[in-house]
């Protein structure tokens, strides 16, 4: 744990709106040089919390101090220290990436003469050194996001609050958005980063968990398989599979059963001695087992795990 | 408010502008074909009005009474017909606005001194033009009646050397009473209230449909450098298209011009900032380019159009319409602009109508700058 100034304190914060309360008393720190991922579904209260770090949305309640200002009381200040990339791509597509550029460096007012040296980084980050002239809306999805990112950091902002980056660009592009982003937080900046791909939540050094406006898990992404998953994972691959699911939920011994591709993912309180039951039981009731066994846990049966009402209890023993 | 930041949002405006044909084509196409449409199109002037003539005397006089009608440039005679039916057919078909009959014992009557009277038949559901009729084929029956009975003393060996009593008319500031003189300069408001509420009231609204206002706000500007970034191009091509306008009527159409340039050019810079701030008002409210545009042309074309006396005069509307005038700003300046193009009005005349104007441009200016938050809902 890094034990310096943290750059963004929040506390409790909440946001309604009218009967539906979208971020529900969410509390947390982030240090520099931190890679903060948001994780949850769609609708699970990320963009809400992101948006209203950036002063965009004003809170229901509770604070948000960016850089050490309130974001409620000092918006502009507070702007001056970020840089933010919202999830639809809010460039202009009528001008050209040079505008693009040179019009954002105008909104942060970045002196000229290190404009100059910035437009050569910018465009050596996003691969666009020779597409200057071209207009925005011409490029392809990868070009557009790290164009997007360039314009958010014209201005070295300590602070970088990115809303899904990496919806709708093909994984070579997200490999390198993520190259990029690892290169900032290692020159200090805190970055926060919301996404619903599991396997990016990986590449952060700390998570949280966020399902229905609440934090339900938080710390680094193996603290966070360790933790949450007091059982262990097992892989069940057999015929058919439905009605394997309906009966695997209703066995005892069994915590957790949710469906991942052509296969079931299991959570059982200790896997050798499950493995053995579970093979009699399921030929016992003439079903076809292909494959089980073990398997290291990903995020993505994590968040299932801290989500779902068994998971529940294993949430409280955290 | 910083320069540099406005700097940037004006050119980034004014890029957008260039490249977006269609705003291009509302910028330079819509005054000019306006112009025409208006100067061309609209026009109060009543002449050449139809004649459709039943001599049923045929006799050297009646010719030479229908001759008069003839020679008027209001009149145009444009069929002769022979039977009554035959005349009726002719107005319901609207071959004809005016029928005129005269009497079979026309001359008869007239060398005896006794009272004739032609039977004149309106095609009256145009009121306007009926009313026009009227008084202008009284005026000529008048003059010719004079001219008979002038010739009826003469030859009686008297002599009347003149009317015992006449209008001297002078018309002042539209000698020549064309229609277009006096639609021209009001046409140069409407253009402006169209082209500069229409312009301002899509820069917002489509900042927010494409998405891009997030991105904006989310930047150290401040609402006012918005507000003034968006308005500062639209206000130099509004003024360009005053310009343009104004340089159609007085040399295509030949409108005069008599008043002093500063005058019109300040009152056309504060009707501006009039439409524009109203422009802006909406394109925040509205949030999208559709709804803005509409509610922008409704908000300025048509109180323009019929409320600020350009089509109707002001002083005839019925009491309650007058008072709402008021709060139409076009009023004020198409008082303004008609009074500098025909009457040469010099600014002490036209203080109230400047500071109206003014004081619109700062309320609505205002409100503009409130009206936008840094915020998504």
């Amino acid at each position: 744990m890094n034990h310096e100034t943290p750059s963004v304190v929040v506390r409790d914060l909440v946001k309604q709106f009218g009967n539906f309360v979208a971020v529900d008393h969410v509390s947390f720190e982030a240090h520099p040089g931190e890679i903060f991922g948001f994780l949850g579904p769609n609708g699970s209260g990320k963009s809400t919390t992101i948006r209203m770090l950036c002063g965009l949305l004003r809170p229901t309640a509770g604070q948000a101090l960016i850089a050490g200002h309130d974001v409620a009381l000092e918006p502009e200040t507070v702007r001056q220290s970020i840089g933010y990339m919202s999830q639809k791509f809010s460039l202009y597509n009528d001008l050209t990436v040079i505008e693009n550029i040179r019009f954002f460096a105008g909104m942060y007012e970045v002196p000229p003469a290190i404009l100059q040296e910035r437009i050569p980084w910018v465009l050596d980050m996003a691969g666009l050194n020779g597409r200057e002239l071209a207009l925005t809306g011409t490029l392809a999805g990868g070009w557009k996001q790290r164009l997007a990112l360039g314009c958010a950091v014209l201005h070295r902002p300590p602070i970088l609050f990115l809303d899904e980056p990496t919806s709708g660009v093909d994984p070579i592009s997200r490999r390198r958005f993520w190259d990029l982003i690892h290169q900032l937080a290692d020159e200090g900046v805190t970055v926060f980063v919301t996404t619903h791909y599991m396997d990016e939540a990986e590449y952060c050094d700390r998570l949280i968990m966020i399902h229905q406006g609440k934090i339900v898990a938080s710390g680094s992404p193996m603290e966070l398989k360790q933790q949450a998953m007091s059982g262990e994972l097992l892989l069940l691959e057999c015929e058919p599979l439905g009605p394997a699911l309906d009966l695997l939920r209703t066995t005892p011994d069994v915590w957790d059963a949710a469906v991942f591709g052509n296969a079931l993912h299991l959570v059982v309180p200790q896997a050798e001695t499950a493995i053995a039951t579970l093979r009699l039981l399921l030929s016992a009731r003439g079903f076809t087992v292909r494959r089980i066994g073990p398997i290291p846990s990903s995020l993505e049966d994590v968040f299932v795990a801290l989500t779902s009402k068994r998971g529940q209890s294993a949430k409280e023993e955290l | 408010m910083r320069w540099h930041r406005l700097a940037a949002l004006v050119r980034k405006e004014v890029t957008q502008i260039r490249r977006d044909s269609r705003s291009l084509l509302i910028v330079v196409a819509m005054p000019v074909l306006l112009m025409l449409a208006f100067g061309y199109g609209v026009s109060f002037d009543i002449k050449h009005i139809p004649v459709c003539v039943f001599d049923r005397e045929g006799s050297q006089q009646s010719q030479d009474f229908l001759k008069h009608f003839q020679a008027s440039e209001y009149f145009n005679v444009v069929k002769t017909v022979n039977t009554f039916p035959a005349m009726i057919h002719a107005i319901d078909a609207n071959e004809c606005r005016l029928a005129l009959v005269i009497p079979h014992d026309y001359s008869l009557k007239i060398r005896t001194g006794g009272p004739v009277s032609v039977q004149a038949l309106l095609d009256a559901t145009d009121n306007n033009t009926a009313n026009v009729s009227i008084s202008y084929s009284e005026a000529i029956v008048q003059a010719y009646s004079q001219q008979l009975q002038l010739e009826w003393l003469n030859r009686q060996g008297q002599f009347m050397t003149q009317p015992t009593l006449s209008v001297d008319v002078r018309t002042w500031f539209n000698e020549d009473l064309e229609s277009v003189a006096n639609i021209v300069p009001g046409v140069v408001a409407i253009v402006m209230a169209v082209i500069g509420s229409f312009l301002t009231s899509l820069t917002i609204a489509r900042e927010w449909e494409r998405g891009t206002m997030e991105q904006l706000i989310s930047t150290p500007v401040t609402s006012l450098e918005v507000m003034i970034g968006k308005l500062v191009p639209y206000f130099l091509i509004g003024m360009l298209d005053t310009g343009l306008c104004a340089g159609i009527g007085v040399w295509w159409f030949h409108v005069p011009f008599r008043g002093q340039w500063s005058v019109f050019l300040i009152s056309s810079a504060l009707f501006l900032m009039v439409v524009l701030s109203l422009g802006y008002v909406i394109s925040v409210l509205a949030k999208s380019q559709l709804a803005a545009s509409q509610a922008a042309l409704i908000a300025t074309f048509l109180p323009a159009f019929l409320l600020s006396g350009f089509i109707y005069p002001i002083d005839q509307m019925p009491t309650v319409i007058q008072l709402i005038t008021h709060i139409i700003p076009a009023r004020y300046f198409m008082t303004i602009t008609r009074d500098v193009f025909l009457k040469g009005t010099s600014i002490p005349l036209l203080l109230d109508d400047l500071i109206a104007l003014a004081v619109f441009a700062v309320v609505l200016t205002v409100i503009a700058t409130r009206s936008f938050k840094k915020k998504l809902t």
